[in-house]
């Protein structure tokens, strides 16, 4: 769910948008590194990957279904620079063609989903990447906890953004309370899903796993005559 | 694209509001919404007067009210919001029937739940008259970082391929006698993302060396359309006119909260 027009006043959604622009200045930059001159063509397919992953429905029970946010799960596959675009033009997309998530909060939204929720989780899966580096099993679960992790960190910001600037004044402990608790529960959905999407996809195609990059080797292209190889 | 009759976020259509350059409609979009944010939450007339602003436009667009309001299901949530506000706020209190209400929560709730839903309105109105592919090519007039337009136009362009995508992969499992119910068919589900991932990387790859072979050099060739003072002016008179409904509001010695 995106934070809509109205809820946090103007100073604090102009505040975001400068936290934003700053955040997706520095990702354009550090994407061209993460992915060269293919930035544009990739990071607009894992958006659409994102964006298309958000639709499919995670059942919960009791008739309710809850959905992926996908940062940390991008953040892991394709380098947090890509993700923190991918996840910026999304917001975009979401707020001008869907109504959903203000205009005006549209910094706020990159704020907490492009730039807390892809950079704590990925921050965290690094942490626990660290622990053992060369380890292929250790990436889904290190992924799990980054994603279990990022969700309550974005409603926590979103809880000290309120207390600057909310729409009415609420009770800063209850808020925090509720709002991380209940984050936290959609954090667990959040890791199981990235445990899951993230093994299988380092089972088909390793090689293209941003975080496990340096355990496949890259084999140099070799250029052989007809008569070197018939041999 | 796969759909044969244009964008399904997209109601065709050949209405001044149709017309107007992107670009253009943009700004007076953000105008508009940053005015409606802005309103202080005592003006009740400056919000009605937005309200028919909206009203005028709805229906100079010629998009029918029906589908305007269908589009509006994501704000639903925030309308609940808006709703528990006066009963978690803090300060003083007034008891109304059994309950007890904070007042500032009733100001607060209701006044964003007036935002939120002219908003919302508005920003459902700027899509329906907005091709996707006009909406890059305002993105790119109004200089937005190149790298951020091309990602934005390769996101719209494959939006419904990749949908589409994810539509044919849940009617396999379907046909194939899944169906998801509880949290332990999470796995397959997972798994669809997992190749759903590898599927959208491939056709990334697949693009670019596409591209690269036709010449790509790292721009998208963009044809911009002018716009002409006429247009700046018609776009201007939205959010001029509730700029205006603000001032009267506020000069205006009725029609406001306590």
């Amino acid at each position: 769910m995106h934070v809509p027009d109205g809820f946090l006043d103007g100073p604090t959604s102009l505040a975001t948008v400068g936290v934003a622009t700053v955040a997706v200045a520095a990702a354009l930059r550090g994407a061209r590194r993460e992915l060269d001159d293919r930035t544009a063509p990739l990071a607009g397919l894992v958006a659409v990957f994102v964006f298309a992953a958000q639709m499919v429905n995670f059942p919960v029970g009791a008739g309710t279904s809850g959905h992926l946010m996908g940062g940390v799960l991008a953040a892991v596959l394709v380098g947090p620079w890509t993700a923190t675009l991918a996840l910026t033009v999304v917001l975009v997309v979401q707020a001008l063609a869907f109504a959903d998530g203000g205009l005006t909060a549209i910094g706020t939204n990159v704020t907490l989903i492009a730039v807390v929720a892809v950079w704590v989780g990925y921050g965290v899966f690094r942490l626990v990447q660290a622990v053992r580096p060369q380890s292929h099993r250790l990436i889904p679960f290190a992924a799990a906890i980054g994603a279990l992790v990022s969700v309550p960190a974005a409603a926590l910001v979103f809880t000290g953004l309120w207390a600057v600037g909310g729409a009415a004044p609420i009770d800063l402990g209850l808020l925090a309370t509720t709002m991380i608790s209940w984050h936290s529960l959609i954090g667990i959905g959040e890791a199981v899903i990235t445990f899951l999407a993230v093994s299988a996809v380092l089972s088909a195609r390793p090689d293209i796993v941003h975080a496990a990059r340096h355990l496949t080797s890259q084999p140099e292209l070799q250029v052989r005559t007809a008569a070197e190889t018939s041999s | 694209m796969g759909a044969a009759h244009g964008h399904s976020l997209h109601y065709h259509g050949h209405s001044v509001l149709h017309r107007t350059p992107v670009h253009a409609k943009i700004v007076g979009l953000l105008a508009f919404v940053s005015v409606v944010v802005l309103t202080p939450g005592a003006y009740v007339l400056a919000f009605a007067a937005y309200a028919i602003i909206i009203a005028v436009l709805v229906a100079v667009s010629e998009v029918p009210v029906r589908y305007v309001l269908r589009r509006l299901w994501p704000v639903v949530p925030f309308v609940g919001v808006a709703l528990l506000l006066p009963v978690v706020a803090t300060g003083e209190r007034v008891d109304v029937g059994p309950v007890s209400l904070a007042v500032e929560g009733l100001r607060g709730g209701l006044t964003l739940l007036l935002k939120v839903l002219l908003a919302a309105t508005s920003a459902v109105l700027f899509a329906a008259t907005t091709e996707p592919r006009e909406l890059v090519r305002g993105l790119d007039q109004l200089r937005l970082p190149q790298p951020l337009v091309q990602i934005l136009a390769f996101m719209l362009r494959y939006l419904e391929v990749v949908a589409d995508e994810v539509r044919r992969m849940s009617i396999a499992l379907t046909s194939r006698g899944f169906r998801a119910r509880s949290p332990r068919h999470w796995p397959v589900l997972a798994r669809t993302l997992g190749a759903l991932f590898i599927r959208s990387y491939e056709r990334g790859e697949r693009v670019h060396l596409a591209m690269v072979s036709r010449g790509y050099t790292g721009r998208m060739p963009m044809r911009h359309t002018p716009a002409a003072v006429r247009d700046w002016a018609r776009v201007a008179a939205v959010p001029a006119a509730a700029a205006l409904a603000l001032v009267t509001a506020a000069l205006l010695p009725v029609g406001r909260l306590p």
